[in-house]
């Protein structure tokens, strides 16, 4: 067995969520700046910046789901069992803005404010949801045995409420300087303005997390903190001073695509940074993934299956992004 | 008592989430074969009236295919929220099917769906035939691992218990586990019929409203002659698989039967209506017909198989619940078979598309598939209780350890979502139905594009924009 499939998957896994995070970030994004922005032509136009796209990108969530119940099944049934509830609101709130996305073009007037609402409440729903199941996760979740054994309400902790308002903070910023590359004249210069309140509010929150984490935790801070891995891990901090340093300087010229590129930077950094904290436990504090691993008769005849599709479902998706490059312009046609 | 109502409620939103959900798939897998054989024959004739109807139905499977996806989301993670100790026990072996499921769901969505919805002028007509010949390939691959891990839950074989989990050993028989090549037969062809009905609704509803043109006749006669030749295949199929399920889950047919104990030396008869009572062990209000039971299930004149009674009744299933859904699932299937036969005979009468009757009915009709899909799924889960997989994990012990406030809210919010956005969903599909193909379509139809309103990624732009501020104007915008 010169093959650690567990490890394999896990990279899968951990790939899958962050394609998720990065594309689904900004699309929810445009619904969380769409209280800003009330006309009904620069809706349009957000909306149709994202509107060619936005479902592939929700496919990262369901093949994670189903990834994490193929290669780890006890992780899977724990940690959707620890956040039964944010997990069910997250997914109502990405039916919501789902639907709302398709029918809001085919509405008359009178409707489409509805549907504008269910949009804006279901992409800030989705959002704070997944950042409290993210504070959750990162905060441990309590195992009895092979199940959950905490209470209905355990994820409800000071610490995640705050990474569910730091992801609002991060993909408002995200859909923010996405609209800056993807569109032009005033909705662009009005994202221009947004974007600086948003870079300082995420650069807190990163700090907010980087402290209170270890804090929390000591094998956390021991992990950071200890030599020699201080010296491995010091880049990620360093790194998120450089990308935000040029991410506000970017903001001041005539920005283009390097503020959205600067953005997921800091978000992909925040994303190394939890993984460094809980690596290699996907039910943290306790069961790593080789514990929560299924036999790898099940691991290796699924992995066949993903190594095949997942290389065509990247192709696609950077065929559909070349295809729809460049700036939208106004109104739907 | 408590972890009892938990249970239940956890059934209860499965069997909801379930349900609102395969009614998209089903109408999937049956109108992608339909767009198949629509583009085939426009290739072959080169008549118009083919292809106005391959983009009139087209347009209906685009809504309905974004429906399936975002009602399918949820049941991703509803094994984990609802069944965290059956996706322990069980995940290795559901866990790869279902990845499988869905790896070619997205497989079809990433490779033909866009090609098949918008391609129409950028790809030449053969290359576009095999786009839409994969879809339909796609969503029948789809339906086979989903029924595959369903039907193992029914007959499982092909694994291991170690260190109390199962473990597969050999995926072929995992897969093609006893009841699996019925299910897939009868849900296939299930669909098949659910979309006939469909079809022929929307043709007989045109018919009554007095548009009688070449396609409103060509799809209400095409509806027609598939529900002739099918229904009659589904009833052979149906009897395949009621043996099937007598050889290998005898309490279930023993409760879809509402049959408690046999007679020394006597055929058992057949219930037809009747209450069955799972205290008293007896049937109230019952209509019986003499050995008709045994002749059905074992093809003999007094052939036995067992009864509820020869079960603890802890391992029964609940006999009221399967003995009517079963019911309802048959009566519906005899209704679409009358209706074929009907079909045939007013065809030869020359009154096919004129007899009010018969046009009525067929759209009074256009539900039954789909009602008797549900009643169908409801029988064959129903009746594997007290189990999960079957003799191997009760369902009391594959349930998450929530409790009956928590499962009661997200329930209630399942119920209240579900029903508003697949209601509008529902009723946009029934007016682009009550719109009808338009004529010479093809001609004029936006083919979509970068910067274009129809976009290929996602399905739902390929059915018209606006209809309800328009709903008399052919679908140009």
């Amino acid at each position: 067995m010169g093959i650690d499939l567990p490890l394999i998957w896990a990279l899968i896994i951990l790939f899958g969520v962050m394609m998720y995070v990065i594309m689904d970030g900004f699309d929810l994004g445009i619904g969380l700046l769409y209280p800003f922005m009330p006309g009904k032509a620069e809706r349009d136009t957000m909306m149709n910046t994202v509107a060619p796209i936005w479902d592939g990108n929700e496919t990262w969530l369901v093949l994670g789901g189903a990834g994490l119940l193929a290669a780890f099944p006890l992780a899977y049934s724990v940690i959707l069992t620890a956040f039964y509830l944010p997990i069910i609101f997250m997914l109502l709130g990405l039916i919501f803005r789902g639907v709302a996305f398709e029918f809001r073009f085919k509405a008359s007037d009178a409707r489409r404010r509805w549907w504008d609402g269910a949009f804006i409440g279901g992409s800030v729903v989705a959002t704070f949801f997944q950042g409290i199941v993210l504070g959750g996760f990162v905060g441990g979740i309590k195992v009895t045995g092979r199940a959950y054994g905490g209470g209905v309400l355990d994820w409800l902790t000071p610490f995640a409420v705050f990474t569910g308002i730091a992801l609002l903070v991060a993909y408002a910023l995200l859909g923010c300087t996405w609209l800056i590359m993807k569109t032009a004249g005033d909705l662009q210069a009005r994202m221009i303005r947004l974007a600086r309140p948003l870079s300082w509010g995420l650069l807190f929150a990163i700090l907010a997390i980087s402290v209170w984490t270890p804090l929390a935790n000591s094998d956390i801070a021991r992990r950071w903190f200890s030599a020699p891995n201080i010296f491995w891990f010091a880049p990620v901090p360093v790194l998120v001073a450089v990308a935000f340093y040029w991410l506000l300087r970017a903001l001041r010229g005539a920005p283009h695509g390097g503020p959205f590129l600067l953005t997921l930077g800091l978000v992909f950094l925040g994303y190394s940074g939890l993984g460094i904290s809980l690596w290699p436990y996907i039910i943290p504090p306790s069961v790593s993934i080789w514990q929560a691993a299924g036999p790898p008769q099940s691991l290796g005849f699924t992995l066949v299956g993903a190594l095949l599709v997942i290389p065509i479902i990247l192709g696609y998706t950077g065929f559909a992004y070349y295809v729809f490059r460049g700036k939208v312009g106004d109104g739907y046609e | 008592m408590a972890s009892l109502d938990a249970l239940m409620l956890a059934r209860i939103q499965f069997g909801f989430t379930i349900s609102f959900h395969i009614i998209f798939p089903a109408l999937t897998i049956g109108m992608a074969s339909y767009l198949v054989v629509l583009e085939a024959l426009w290739l072959k004739t080169k008549q118009q009236v083919y292809r106005d109807l391959y983009l009139f139905w087209s347009k209906v499977f685009a809504v309905n295919f974004a429906m399936g996806v975002v009602s399918g989301l949820v049941m991703a993670y509803q094994f984990g929220t609802n069944w965290s100790a059956f996706s322990d026990f069980a995940g290795a072996v559901t866990g790869p099917l279902l990845a499988y499921e869905v790896l070619t769901a997205f497989f079809l969505e990433a490779g033909f769906l866009g090609v098949m919805l918008f391609g129409w002028s950028r790809v030449g007509p053969g290359l576009h035939f095999f786009a839409t010949l994969m879809v339909a390939v796609g969503t029948l691959v789809s339906a086979t691992w989903i029924l595959a891990s369903n039907s193992w839950m029914q007959t499982p074989q092909g694994y291991a218990i170690l260190d109390g989990r199962v473990v597969p050993i050999d995926w072929l028989a995992v897969i093609f586990n006893p009841s699996f090549p019925y299910r897939l037969a009868h849900m296939t062809v299930a669909a098949y019929l659910a979309t006939a009905l469909v079809v022929g609704a929307a043709g007989a509803f045109h018919l009554l409203r007095g548009r009688d043109d070449a396609a409103i006749r060509t799809m209400t006669s095409m509806a027609m002659w598939m529900l002739l030749l099918v229904a009659p295949i589904q009833v052979l199929i149906g009897d395949l698989h009621g043996l099937n399920t007598l050889a290998h889950q005898p309490a279930k047919i023993a409760a879809i039967e509402g049959h408690w104990e046999n007679r020394p030396g006597e055929g058992v008869p057949l219930t037809l209506i009747g209450w069955p009572d799972m205290e008293r062990e007896i049937n109230h209000f019952a209509v019986e017909l003499p050995r008709l039971g045994s002749l059905i299930l074992t093809h003999t004149w007094d052939g036995q198989f067992p009864g509820l009674k020869s079960y603890p009744r802890s391992d029964r299933p609940n006999a009221t619940v399967v003995f009517w859904s079963f019911r309802i699932m048959v009566g519906l299937g005899l209704l679409m078979l009358a209706l074929g036969f009907w079909s045939l005979w007013a065809r030869w009468r020359g009154s096919l598309y004129r007899s009010r009757a018969l046009l009525r009915s067929a759209v009074v009709m256009a539900p039954a598939g789909l009602i008797a899909i549900l009643a169908g799924w409801i029988t064959t889960e129903a009746g594997r209780q007290p189990w999960v997989v079957y003799n191997v994990m009760r369902t009391a012990d594959a349930v998450s350890a929530h409790d009956a406030t928590q499962l009661g809210i997200s329930l209630a919010l399942f119920v209240v979502v579900y029903f508003v956005l697949f209601g509008a969903g529902t009723v946009y599909v029934l007016r682009i139905l009550a719109h009808g193909p338009a004529e010479q379509a093809a001609e004029d139809e936006p083919q979509g594009g970068p910067g274009q309103p129809h976009q290929p990624a996602r399905p739902m732009s390929a059915a018209p924009d606006r209809l309800d501020t328009a709903p008399a104007a052919p679908t140009t915008d």
